[in-house]
């Protein structure tokens, strides 16, 4: 008998680590699936409650007004932002990791500004910024991708550095004593070494961009993001739309996640 | 990517290429700063030979090497592959290729793909077989489709041996190829490397601090310390006639014992050394009045006990007393403490002729004429020693 429960105790302290592991993995899924479920939900309401089952919002997602209009305002602003910041992070991460300049650790400490500061006092000085500029009839979709490219921008030089300066440049030596001129030398060896971590900062660009409420609703004017629809809508009746989009992007990103795991240990088996 | 934008773009090594095309420095110097890495080399490399450079880190070797690759521009002096000055080119135009001391294979490529990357630089489309022809040759034939960071250490080195000699340069540059390896697989690669120079007959350049290695590969081997080159020759020569302290140290072991010059003869030179006429042959003799260093290798040297010694000494030296005795196998070595407080080495094969001496043993010291050389005293008799211990 207490053998028994010797060695129960002993199982589940060797588990224990698991078994937290669980929990804190419940925990930050549960919200999550509470999205999954309402994106079937028949019926709108504030109080999020399951009413009965239905697929007519994943049929027709458009239904609730207006939303697919805001969501597809969200996905120009958001690609064009994430072009815009990776480009422009890129360049600005190589000149920073490979050479050395005056005013270098300015723009380091530079760089980290807008990840640091508050959004809402990034958002108001945009706003100041445009209105004093005489842009105060123009905000909107320009305003909006100005603004969402200054913030994403400090995110991509910092992940795109981080990826230069672990890269040996004995490489890209070594690939011009191979006979490759600085054109392909770049194309060849220091590019493909350092794409990963551009892609990286590329979806985490998009991401923040797509995500973004804050700054976004203080420089929109009469424009929409989807964030901002779902804040307006929310005060009335949250239409289980939403649900369906939200979901969408889960399985989105899954799909993305699992296809660069594919792609890698395919490679890490030819 | 743009695959296929600079394809069009072929690197064009600038140099005729064939056989007898020496390299040459001259007067080539380099500065970091305040700091001199290079003064003033001058050197020949004969086209298809094994070339050594070799010193303790920091002499400048590494960056003669780079400034050959162009990897590094000089601040002054030329360089000639044949009868071209090659000084201004840049990296890819030149018909030389390195092995570099990391390897820096390419981690996104497979092995087959790194091996081909100079060929198809230049243009070659159809490379298979030639990769497949060198990766043979490395003994790599079946692992042309992993990745380098799949490759055991050893197994790197080949493949970056590979692709740099598909290339067939004029010139191939090894940068300490052998440093990252253990003791047992670098004698294996160095017997792998002169057997692969002997078989393709290109020049290889090659820089290490490990003398045993320069010794064992090279027909020659520079001695190179802060910047500037302190002999040249092969490695016998160098070793049995070193001209300073510094190559009697660093190559191998020596024993300089203080004396000066009394009489010149006709191919010998007289020393005194503590009250004892040693002779040593001119050829050997690269300092002929006053203060001297003259010198001894460990193992030309013969133990007797006191009184007891036989003939095959021209020079003998008495009334040492054996303070240290360490038998290793093959080899024993002994520490024997001179009248005048100077501790000498000899190493003495274990033939089993005659017992061990033990410590507090009086002996002589002798050895032959021939075997001795005299150095310059104005040099310092330690240079190059604490290097000789570090390496291996």
């Amino acid at each position: 008998m207490t053998a028994t429960l010797v060695r129960a105790g002993r199982w589940v302290t060797g588990h224990l680590v698991m078994f937290v592991a669980l929990l804190v993995l419940f925990y930050m899924f549960l919200p999550i699936m509470v999205v999954v479920l309402m994106s079937f939900d028949d019926t709108a309401d504030v109080a999020y409650q399951f009413n009965g089952f239905t697929l007519a919002n994943w049929s027709d997602p458009c239904s609730s007004y207006g939303m697919c209009d805001a969501v597809a305002k969200s996905l120009q602003i958001g690609l064009l932002a994430t072009v815009g910041a990776t480009l422009l992070g890129t360049l600005m991460a190589f000149a920073m990791a490979r050479h050395h300049f005056r005013g270098r650790s300015i723009a380091n400490v530079g760089i980290f500004l807008p990840m640091a500061s508050p959004e809402i006092v990034m958002g108001s000085s945009l706003l100041a910024l445009f209105v004093s500029a005489g842009f105060a009839g123009q905000l909107g979709f320009a305003t909006i991708l100005i603004a969402h490219i200054m913030f994403c921008l400090s995110f991509v030089v910092v992940a795109v550095k981080a990826r230069l300066s672990g890269m040996d440049n004995g490489l890209e030596q070594a690939a011009m004593d191979l006979y490759a001129n600085e054109w392909q030398t770049f194309w060849r060896v220091t590019f493909p070494l350092v794409f990963p971590g551009i892609v990286g900062a590329a979806l985490l660009a998009f991401s923040l961009s797509f995500d973004d409420y804050i700054i976004t609703n203080l420089v929109a004017g009469q424009s929409q993001t989807f964030p901002m629809y779902v804040w307006g809508v929310s005060r009335r009746e949250i239409p289980p739309q939403i649900n369906v989009i939200g979901t969408a992007m889960l399985l989105v990103s899954i799909l993305v996640v699992v296809m660069a795991e594919v792609v890698r240990r395919g490679r890490n088996r030819a | 990517m743009s695959a296929g934008v600079d394809e069009q773009e072929q690197a064009n090594p600038g140099v005729q290429r064939g056989p007898g095309n020496d390299l040459r420095l001259v007067s080539l110097s380099k500065q970091f700063g305040a700091f001199t890495a290079v003064n003033d080399l001058t050197l020949t490399v004969p086209a298809g030979s094994f070339f050594a450079l070799l010193g303790p880190s920091g002499c400048g070797k590494t960056t003669t090497l780079r400034m050959v690759a162009g990897l590094e521009a000089p601040t002054a002096g030329d360089i000639f592959l044949g009868g071209q000055d090659v000084t201004r080119l840049r990296p890819y135009k030149r018909p030389v290729n390195t092995v570099f001391q990391n390897y820096a294979l390419f981690p996104h490529l497979s092995v087959a793909e790194n091996v081909a990357f100079g060929l198809k630089r230049r243009g070659r489309k159809k490379v298979d077989a030639e990769v497949a022809r060198l990766l043979d040759l490395v003994e790599l034939g079946d692992r042309g489709r992993r990745r380098p960071q799949e490759l055991s250490g050893g197994q790197q080195q080949r493949v970056a041996l590979a692709r740099a000699l598909i290339n067939e340069p004029e010139v191939l540059l090894l940068d300490e190829p052998l440093g990252a390896l253990d003791l047992k697989l670098r004698r294996q690669m160095q017997i792998e490397l002169k057997r692969i120079q002997t078989e393709v007959g290109l020049t290889f350049v090659h820089v290490t601090h490990d003398q045993e290695e320069a010794m064992t590969m090279a027909d020659t081997v520079a001695v190179m310390n802060a910047g500037v080159i302190e002999q040249m020759g092969p490695p016998g020569e160098l070793y049995d006639n070193p001209a300073t302290t510094f190559v009697a140290n660093f190559l191998g072991q020596s024993n300089l014992v203080a004396g000066h010059v009394t009489r010149m003869r006709d191919d010998l030179v007289e020393v005194d050394v503590e009250g004892t006429t040693v002779l040593a042959s001119r050829t050997r003799s690269h300092a002929d009045s006053g203060a001297v260093w003259v010198g001894v290798r460990p193992e030309k040297v013969f133990l007797d006990s006191s009184g007891q010694t036989r003939d095959h000494g021209i020079n003998v030296v008495r009334a040492g007393r054996i303070c240290d005795v360490s038998y290793t196998g093959v080899s024993t070595q002994y520490l024997v403490r001179m009248p005048w407080g100077q501790e000498l080495t000899v190493f003495e094969q274990n033939t089993g002729a005659r017992e061990l001496f033990r410590v507090g043993a009086c002996v002589d010291l002798g050895w032959r004429a021939e075997h001795t050389f005299v150095l310059d005293a104005a040099q310092d008799a330690h240079a190059g020693v604490e290097y000789e211990d570090l390496g291996t």
